[in-house]
This record gives C-alpha cells, structure tokens and sequence, in this order.
C-alpha cells in the first residue's frame, strides 16, 4: 500500500475497534483515553489520535458525536463499520470526548527542530 | 576488519596468481593454449621469474619454474595430500576476473573446498570472504549491497540446508530486480561423498530450491564447463532485468586436483548493451506527453544511478510532468517541485508514464480491502497509459510478484533507465509550437504547491504527538534530521513504518540517500540489507542510518554481529512498537468485520512480556547499545552519542520506544 491512499481518507475515519463483550462489562473506572486504546483506536490513529500511515489524524475531531458517530456505525470503506455490537454507545461517546480534549498543538514555530528544516 | 594473515610463501604465491589473472583476463582463451607456446605466451616482460597459468595443471617443468618460489598443496607427493593444484583454486581465479567485492557466507563443509582457497590461495581479496551468521543474512547483505555499489556479491552456502535459509532473501532479490550470486555447495556422487550430514546436504538439483525466482542456474560438470557458467552467470545478472543467479559447485570438484583433458580457459566478460525500447514506441509516448494537458510520471525503480536519477529529473522537467513516486528506489529528489509523495495527481492526469512499476494494476486502480472489496480507478478511464520496464522482458510462471495484467496503451519493453533519456530527447523534439506556455504553468503550480506542502508537513510534524510516550514517529525523523543534515548521510531503510516522516522532513537530494525496500516485502530483510548497505557506503565515509523494525530486526539479530565483525559502522534506530503491527491491524480488522472481540488482536502479534530490550540484545553482540530511550526529550543525547560511535568507524544501536506508526 502507498501512502498517497490513506492521505484522502476522512478525518472521521476511525479503526475504532470494539470487544464483542458488551461495553457494560467494562469496569466502570475505565478512564476515555483507557476505552480508546481498549477499542483499539490506536492501532492506525496512534495513541493520542494523531495519525499515520494506516488512518488520519482524528484528534480534536471538528464533528460532533452524532455525525462521528454515523461514519462509525456506516462507514464502508477502508475502516469497517462498528455497530453496537463491538463498541457501545457509551463507549463510542467516550471515545469521541477523549479526541476532543486532547489539545491543540503548538505551531511549527515554537519548535527548534522545525526551523530550517527544508533547504532554501 | 579481520584479515586473515598470509605467510610470505602464500602471498609470493597470490602475487605470482594476480599476474596471471591479469593476463588471462586481457588476452581470454588465447592465453590458455597448452603447451610451450602457451607459456611463453604469459612470460614477463621485464625477465623477472615466469608465471604459470593457474588454470593449467602444472607440469613437473612449471612446477620446477617455480618452486622457487613457492610450492602448490602437495607438490612434494605427500601421502594424503592433495597433489597439484586443487579445482577450487582454478574457481577463485575465474571469480576473480569478475570484479567481485566480497563473499559471504555462513561457513559450509560443501563449499570447503573453495572457502579454503578463497582465503588462502586467493589472498581473501577480490572477493574479500564476510562471515555472516544465517544465509539469509549473507544473501540480504548481498541486497542492500548491490544497490548502493551497483556490483554483486557471492552469497556462499549449503546447496541444501543452507541455500533453503537463504530462500526468502533470494525472492526479496528477485522481486526487487537486484542481482546476487548465489554459489552453492552439492557432492551429487554418492561414490565420494562423506555419509551421514554430507548426504543429508545433498541434493539432485539444488537449482530448484529457488528456480522460480532466479534467473539462471547450473550445476557445472567439470572445471571448464564451472569457468563458463561463471562468466555467463555474472553476464545474466548483470543484465536487465538484473536478478539473482546460482552456480552449483560439486564438491570433488573443488577438493581435488584438476583433472581436465584439456588445458582450462577462462572466458572473457562481455557485458552486453542494456535493452533500449524500440523507438518508434518511444517516439510515439513522446508524442503522448508532449501533448498532455496533464502528464503524470509514476516511479517505482527508475533509477538505479545518479544518473539514472538525473535523467528522470530531466524527463519531467521536459515537460514539467509530476512525479509520483513508490519508493522502489531513489528515483527524483524529494526537493524537487515536480516530486509528489501521493498519488492524488494521478486523477488529473491525461497520460501516465509508469517508469518500472511492480504494480500498474495497483498504481491506476484502487483496491479497498473491505469486505466488499471494492474497486474503483485511480485515473480517468481516457487517460493513456504507457508502460516501460524490464517487467515484460522477463517473467515467471509461479510467485506472483507480476502483479495483476494492466491494459495500457504503448507497452516498451525496455530497460527504464536505459530508456529514458531517449525518451526525453524525443519529448523535446515532440512539443508542439504553442505548447511550452501551459508547460511553463505547470511549473508555476508546481513550485507553489511545494510550498504548501512544506508547510503542511511542518504543521502536522508539530500536531503529530510531539511530546507523548511512546515516541511519535515525526518527533524521531525530525530529531535525527537535526543531527545528520549537514553530514554526508544515507538512508538504509524504507521510513513506511515512521508513516513516512522522513520523506516528508528530510531533503533526499543524491541516489545513494534511498535504496528502496524489500522487493518480496519479505519480513527479515531489514536488518541484513541494512548492513550490506552500510558495506557499500563504507568506503565513501558516509553516515549510514538504519531505520530498524523490530520485528524484522529479530529475523537475522546476528546481522549486527557481522557488522561489529567486520567493522561497518552504521547507526541503527529500532523503531520499537513492540508488535508486528501491520499485523496487528490486520486482526484488528478480522475482529471488527466478524464483530468479535479486538482485545484478542493482540495474541500473536505484539512482542512483549518480555519486552525485548535492543540495547543489551546489541551489546551482547559487541555493540553499543543504547536505551530504551521512552522519553522524547532523551532523544537528542541519544543520537548524538549514536553518531559518535558510527563516526568511529562502529555500529550503534538505540532503542527507541515508539507509536505504532
């Protein structure tokens, strides 16, 4: 595979990928960041939903929960879709509070190693 | 660097060789003549003592000739000694007539014969004999080292246990058009051969074991009919498409003295003219990019030289076409405007050149791996396509590296390097009056979006996890870009895994900075590619990165020994994820199609508990090793140290604990 066809997918895409347990039996104590690596998220979104190869970057995510949720319940592309059955409602709830609240990064300029990186 | 130490009789000896090879090598068979003639043919001109042609059996007057000097194995009738020359030294002489480097091997009774005269009668130079600790890794050194130097290696092993280790790696060749020699040990008489082990390594045809992806091989019956499938394998591979060979070497044959009716010639090398496209093919694909409205170059390996690189430069500058580029090789600086990483351009194009693609099906179709599995074009259905490459010169019925059958509209079957600067100069001559105004804009847009690109890059670099554990693949790629810019650097590696950060933040301006992959994408190749490669950089001093996998790293681990062994110095970066994560995605998906459980994607795909820690796996192989390093504000002192020790002429390790991608 090449990057250039990942590059186009949907900011939504999400390799959200639940436990064919029902989310119910997560302990209750499980913090959002926790749901999503359980869910797998990770695996092409990495770890803070910042992206790579295999999937966009989804953090800060610019939809809403009712539209986030729609591309993962429907989604018949690259990513499967998730139904109920593999990530719950609440979790994917969780899910989508946790890309929110990870925050807004700094611009190139405040770090030195991303000055004069490309020749004149 | 090892170096076997010779006594002066043995080295008078390799002297007294060299010169005969040299005239061998000028005057071919006419130097071999049997008899006085023949001798007189090879004197020195300067009175000094005569040389004997090694390829002949010495006579008891060429032996008195020269026992001034030295004396051949045996010479003395010693019961139990081999009397006369021995078969394997004849071999090292034709090997040496083909201007091969090194050999390596992981050490084979069937191959004794000429291991022991590589190193001693062959002085153990041209070919200087490597110890590598698996074939695999003696054949994926060969790999890397040939696309750096552009000359192959001996890969010497086992015709049977050892060339099945060395299995995978020959495909990866094969697949990614890379030459490798493979010299293979066998004793196919039952009569002579030892039994017990010897038996269990011996095979009717070794050839087969690997057939299927070389593209020539021979079990040679005596010495002379070995001197000219020698010759003619080097002549094979060397030939576009370059690709792996094999030579069968009987093990009587290399132990004994030689016995040949007639005096033994060596063949002269004659390198033949590379295949150039026929070119009323190519004038008429001129004819279709010098009309584009928007002609798309599509890359894969292109360019095996500089040259080669300059001369794709040129070709799209001819009509400022952009270029897409599959990482097959270091085929256009990623510098460069017309450079494009993605291959969104391809659904504006009007005309396609594919430059040596392993997949044109894939290049102009997507493939979604869904269950569905959708397919939809990438390119208009008007556009033309063309093709040129050594892909339908030469192919083979059973692995199906060929890929899917493309229609296109001009097919030249051609070798694409040797191709494109006709092509170039026909697209010259093709432009229509009135047409280099909208050529001219394409450059414009080019350059502008470069920009954008560059900034886009930038930003995503800075959102991409800068400071989280495990370590983001862009925080790495522009940690090492900070410290190896102004060297004299070169990539080993492919940077897929790094979600290809460093082709977006590191300038690849020179051919040697990018060898490509894996050819086969074979797991395993990595790590013995990587240090074959460094063996070719070695004698530039360039600074040699690897950037490592670790799952692919535990493929061939001994690699790094032979490169601590033999003192290649590169800096090797594990890019930890702790997992096979390509496969680990893919359960993931199996899960989630079949709507059962994710958390069980991970049995049988990640590598932990234990966690492997690289750092103490190196050191244990006599190489410094450095980390874990988990923390991203360890990395700078980490690489600075890293490159210390590779500018000390060593390999270095780092561990770095990283995202998935």
């Amino acid at each position: 595979m090449q990057y250039g066809k990942f590059s186009n997918l949907m900011i939504a895409s999400l390799f959200a990928l639940g436990a064919a347990v029902p989310s119910a039996i997560a302990a209750d104590s499980e913090s959002p960041r926790e749901i999503y690596d359980r869910a797998g998220c990770w695996g092409c979104h990495g770890y803070e939903g910042q992206g790579g190869r295999h999937g966009p970057a989804i953090a800060r995510t610019p939809h809403n929960y009712e539209a986030f949720s729609a591309f993962v319940r429907t989604t018949a592309g690259r990513m499967p879709p998730f139904t109920e059955r593999v990530v719950s409602d609440e979790d994917l709830q969780a899910i989508h509070a946790y890309l929110q609240s990870r925050p807004e990064p700094p611009p190139p300029s405040d770090f030195s190693l991303l000055q004069g990186v490309f020749p004149e | 660097m090892t170096k076997k130490k010779v006594t002066k009789d043995t080295d008078l000896t390799a002297v007294d060789r060299r010169k005969f090879i040299a005239g061998v090598a000028i005057a071919g068979a006419s130097a071999v003549a049997a008899g006085e003639g023949a001798k007189a043919a090879i004197l020195p001109q300067d009175g000094t003592a005569p040389a004997a042609p090694s390829a002949l059996r010495p006579s008891a007057q060429m032996v008195a000739a020269e026992s001034g000097l030295f004396q051949e194995a045996g010479a003395d009738g010693s019961p139990g000694t081999v009397n006369g020359k021995p078969g394997s030294d004849f071999m090292v002489d034709v090997i040496k007539t083909l201007d091969i480097k090194y050999a390596i091997t992981n050490p084979a009774s069937s191959c004794r014969g000429i291991h022991e005269s590589f190193v001693s009668y062959g002085g153990n130079t041209m070919p200087e004999l490597l110890t590598a600790t698996h074939e695999e890794t003696a054949t994926a050194m060969g790999h890397g080292y040939f696309k750096v130097t552009g000359k192959p290696i001996i890969s010497l092993c086992h015709g049977t246990v050892g060339l099945q280790h060395a299995a995978m790696a020959v495909y990866n060749a094969w697949c990614d058009r890379v030459p490798v020699i493979m010299v293979v040990g066998n004793n196919t008489d039952a009569q002579t051969r030892v039994p017990g082990t010897p038996t269990l390594h011996t095979v009717q045809d070794p050839g087969s074991i690997v057939r299927d992806y070389t593209k020539w091989d021979d079990q040679p019956g005596s010495l002379q009919h070995y001197a000219e499938s020698m010759v003619r394998a080097y002549k094979i591979a060397m030939t576009p498409p370059f690709e792996p060979v094999l030579i069968s070497l009987e093990e009587h044959m290399q132990e004994h003295e030689i016995h040949s009716p007639r005096p033994l010639t060596i063949p002269r090398l004659t390198t033949p003219s590379f295949p150039a496209g026929d070119m009323n093919a190519v004038r008429e694909a001129a004819a279709l990019l010098a009309n584009a409205e928007f002609p798309v170059i599509v890359v894969d390996r292109a360019a095996r030289s500089q040259a080669g690189m300059e001369n794709v430069v040129a070709l799209a500058e001819s009509v400022n076409a952009l270029v897409v580029d599959r990482f097959g090789r270091m085929n256009m600086p990623n510098t460069h405007p017309l450079y494009q990483m993605g291959s969104a351009a391809l659904q504006r194009a009007d005309v396609v050149l594919g430059l040596e693609l392993t997949d044109f099906w894939g290049t102009v179709n997507n493939f979604t791996d869904n269950v569905a599995q959708n397919v939809s074009p990438n390119v208009s259905p008007d556009a033309k396509l063309i093709s040129i490459g050594v892909g339908d010169i030469y192919i083979r019925a059973n692995f199906q590296d060929f890929q899917r059958y493309q229609p296109v509209d001009i097919a030249i079957a051609a070798d694409g390097e040797t191709t494109i600067p006709w092509l170039t100069e026909a697209v010259k001559a093709a432009i229509p009056a009135g047409r280099q105004a909208a050529i001219d804009q394409r450059g414009a847009d080019a350059r502008r979006n470069l920009a954008a690109t560059r900034e886009r890059s930038l930003a995503e670099a800075a959102a991409n996890g800068w400071y989280v554990r495990p370590i983001s693949s862009a925080r790495l790629t522009a940690e090492l870009w900070a410290q190896i810019k102004d060297e004299d650097w070169a990539l080993v590696s492919r940077d897929q895994s790094l979600s290809f950060w460093p082709h977006r933040l590191w300038a690849f301006e020179n051919h040697h900075q990018f060898i490509g992959g894996p050819g086969g994408q074979g797991i395993g190749y990595g790590l013995p590619a990587a240090v074959g490669a460094a063996l070719g950089h070695r004698e530039h001093g360039r600074l040699v990165v690897n950037l490592q996998n670790d799952g692919d790293f535990m493929y061939a681990p001994g690699s790094l020994w032979t490169a601590a062994h033999h003192n290649i110095p590169m800096l090797n970066i594990i890019y930890n994820n702790r997992a096979y994560h390509q496969e680990v995605m893919h359960m993931q998906r199996m899960a989630s199609w079949r709507q059962r459980g994710v958390e069980q994607a991970l049995v049988g795909t990640v590598i932990t508990d234990p966690n492997i820690n690289f750092a103490t796996v190196a050191q244990g192989m006599g190489v410094e090793g450095i980390g874990p390093i988990e923390d991203p504000n360890d990395l700078t002192a980490a690489i600075r140290r890293g490159i210390e020790v590779t500018k000390s002429g060593e390999p270095v390790v780092i561990d770095v604990i990283a995202q998935p991608r």
